[in-house]
């Protein structure tokens, strides 16, 4: 399972580096519907179906408004910003440099540490955390709810799941105080 | 908004009423199978933009739309945090207290106030993310008149 996760997540590496290279906008989306309904397929391989259901919905929902935003302004990227590009191409170089020598450092960096940190982790698949048994052992028991998920995110973890639609209505509240062409008179 | 072509007129006939149903058994069987709140929620809004898309109205009625779907998400917030405070007066002086009785593992009608939790969440997250599209849609009519 770990071989078909690593090539889920080179595909999903390649969509959003293309998707930043893209020239057209609509074919940069598309590349980004590859990485949400890709992390779907590893939702399920993880036995996270709970997650799957959402993460395919939503994904399904944002490609649809920014298909139609897309759409309704310009789909190419704008030629301006390429002529600058080529005007100051002897600036470009030494930045390229720096920036992927910057990169490099960092990844070897972390690299190194996550090697070490790595050793102290249990297998895959195992719990490492106390109260992750509690849950798993009494879960059903105490809260009655057969499905384990939602037993913990509405019983064990309310206030969690209270500041997560307090997330969403601050959102749409915040969306229709912005969205509008004048003030309410 | 215009609508859409005939074809896809017939076919979201078809298909809304499915996936709206699939989203309130998602949302009901919360606590049985995989799903919840806030995937049945999801699901539904996406039944109602479907419908929008596919048809098409004119402004007044969406922002009359807009009125009601903003209305409906305070509504199942409220109803979310009522059922988690009246906790403190009926039970056990604990928020989020699951004072209903528990009922047997694995039927319909068990686990005390979560189901009754996931139907809140479910509202206000479907009326929220229709409400965002619908202020999108209105946002670009306004601007193209």
């Amino acid at each position: 399972m770990e071989i078909i996760l690593s090539i889920l997540l080179i595909f999903m590496i390649i969509g959003a580096i293309y998707a930043l290279f893209a020239k057209d906008l609509l074919s940069a989306l598309i590349s980004c519907g590859i990485v949400g309904y890709g992390l779907v397929i590893c939702f399920l391989l993880l036995r996270a179906p709970d997650l799957a259901i959402v993460q395919v919905v939503v994904e399904t929902i944002t490609l649809i408004i920014m298909v139609a935003v897309v759409l309704d302004s310009t789909r190419e990227d704008l030629k301006e910003r390429i002529m600058i590009r080529e005007k100051e191409s002897s600036y470009i170089n030494t930045k390229y440099v720096f920036n992927v020598l910057t990169v490099l450092v960092l990844a070897l960096f972390f690299l190194f540490f996550f090697n070490q940190a790595i050793d102290k982790l249990e297998p895959f698949g195992t719990h490492t955390t106390r109260m992750a048994e509690a849950y798993i052992e009494n879960g059903a028991r105490v809260t009655g709810s057969a499905n384990l998920v939602t037993g913990v995110v509405f019983d064990f973890r309310g206030y969690d799941t209270l500041g997560e639609a307090t997330i969403l209505f601050t959102a749409v509240v915040g969306i229709l105080a912005i969205l509008r062409l004048r003030g309410k008179t | 908004m215009k609508g859409m072509s005939i074809i896809v007129k017939k076919v979201s006939q078809l298909i809304a009423g499915i996936i709206f149903l699939y989203g309130i058994y998602i949302v009901l069987h919360g606590h049985l199978t995989p799903g919840g709140g806030f995937a049945g929620g999801a699901i539904l809004a996406g039944a109602f933009i479907l419908i929008v898309l596919a048809f098409g109205t004119d402004i007044i009625h969406l922002k009359h739309d807009e009125e009601r779907a903003s209305l409906f998400e305070g509504l199942g917030l409220l109803a979310f945090i009522l059922l988690a405070i009246l906790g403190f007066i009926i039970g056990i002086k604990v928020f989020f207290n699951n004072y209903l009785p528990k009922g047997q593992l694995g039927e319909l009608v068990s686990a005390g106030l979560i189901p009754l939790y996931n139907i809140a969440v479910g509202i206000e997250v479907c009326a929220a993310l229709f409400t965002i599209f619908l202020a999108l849609v209105i946002y670009k009519e306004e601007i193209s008149k």
